[in-house]
């Protein structure tokens, strides 16, 4: 079955781009959210991850800090 | 297997040189954490000939492009200690060990740190590098920004749009980057300018709650909530242990890039070049691999 993976990001940054686009070349499907726009899925996104750096990726409920690729691909079995 | 070439780093002066080392059907490879260094991190890019705005994420996405038309082949690992071996030179990374008969060294510069307590303890957690990419959480928070030169004001311009309130600690007694950006800044409400500051500790329990300073004589603690350090950068050299460098730790190069060992280049923000433009390392890339491969040419 599919994973359910979000992405929490800002628009400009490089790892963020580089972490999307590494799920879209895989053909993962994911939400992307925008910290950038929305203050309140930020502090989310730091009380999820105890930490304010971006990207950070949630799969199935795993918390990622960064474009940490073997990480990722670990979680998604990939 | 011996390479006849192997670059160090994947920024433009190293996508560079493997643009122009594939074109000339070398044996090589490009070993480098990551791809477009700097560059990625740059947020608006206006002088980039034949690009009149382009930000720093889709020049290197171009550049990408451009490594994969040629087929570049890339190693994602870090380079641990570059030195010579008999005739050859020897490249040990993190996970591996390679030969080549030469190496151009484009590795790059990464962000100084402040080298106060509690900075490596709240990295991320309040404290970054990276005012373009971690700017927006701090949306309607305190914040301060350290440096007064271009990278600082540029930090402090991007942040007083987003954050409550900026504080912009500078350690000289006046701002050094460019009199346009000064004026955007000392004219905002929410900007306060210290200079002859200077940092002492960073403070928190999970997370940043404020940091102590210095002025001249005396000592304040603000409340605040990120620190963006922005104090300049480092050469990303201290694996080149044989390489002549200047003070500052950059690559002491010759007009045609080569060090002071026999068979080994370097080009672009890790060499001791005045100038530090996107442009200008990409240009050097090219320069350095044109001389390695009359080098290699000359060695046949």
């Amino acid at each position: 079955m599919a994973k359910n993976v979000k992405v929490y990001s800002t628009p400009t940054c490089p790892y963020c781009i580089k972490a999307k686009q590494f799920l879209k070349d895989n053909n993962i499907e994911f939400e992307n959210i925008d910290v950038a726009t929305n203050p309140e899925k930020a502090q989310e996104m730091v009380d999820k991850s105890g930490q304010m750096g971006v990207p950070v990726l949630e799969i199935d409920g795993k918390i990622i800090t960064g474009f940490d690729k073997d990480a990722i691909k670990e979680s998604l079995g990939i | 297997m011996v390479y006849d070439l192997i670059i160090i780093g994947a920024g433009p002066a190293g996508i560079t040189a493997s643009v122009y080392a594939a074109r000339k059907r070398i044996n090589f490879l490009v070993i480098s954490k990551d791809i477009g260094g700097q560059t990625a991190w740059s947020g608006d890019i206006e002088n980039f000939t034949g690009y009149q705005f382009i930000t720093g994420a889709n020049l290197v996405s171009k550049f990408e492009e451009h490594m994969k038309k040629y087929k570049v082949p890339l190693k994602e690992e870090g380079v641990l200690e570059l030195k010579k071996k008999g005739a050859l030179i020897s490249i040990k990374t993190n996970k591996d060990v390679y030969e080549t008969k030469t190496a151009i060294v484009a590795s790059g510069k990464h962000s100084k740190e402040l080298g106060v307590p509690g900075e490596k303890e709240f990295k991320n957690k309040g404290v970054t590098y990276c005012a373009t990419c971690d700017g927006p959480i701090f949306a309607g928070k305190d914040v301060a920004v350290i440096g007064g030169g271009n990278a600082g004001l540029d930090a402090t311009l991007q942040l007083m749009k987003i954050a409550k309130h900026v504080h912009l600690i500078n350690i000289t007694p006046e701002l050094t980057g460019d009199k346009i950006m000064q004026d955007k800044v000392e004219g905002a409400e929410n900007v306060t300018i210290l200079n002859d500051t200077r940092v002492t500790e960073v403070i928190g329990d999970k997370m940043v709650t404020g940091i102590k300073i210095k002025e001249k004589a005396k000592e304040k603690t603000l409340t605040l909530q990120g620190i963006f350090v922005e104090i300049g950068l480092m050469p990303n050299s201290d694996f080149a242990k044989e390489l002549d460098k200047n003070e500052k730790g950059e690559i002491k190069i010759n007009s045609s890039n080569e060090t002071n060992v026999t068979g080994i280049f370097a080009a672009g923000d890790v060499t001791d070049i005045p100038a530090k433009q996107i442009i200008i390392a990409a240009g050097e890339g090219s320069k350095a691999l044109l001389n390695a491969f009359s080098f290699l040419s000359r060695k046949k």
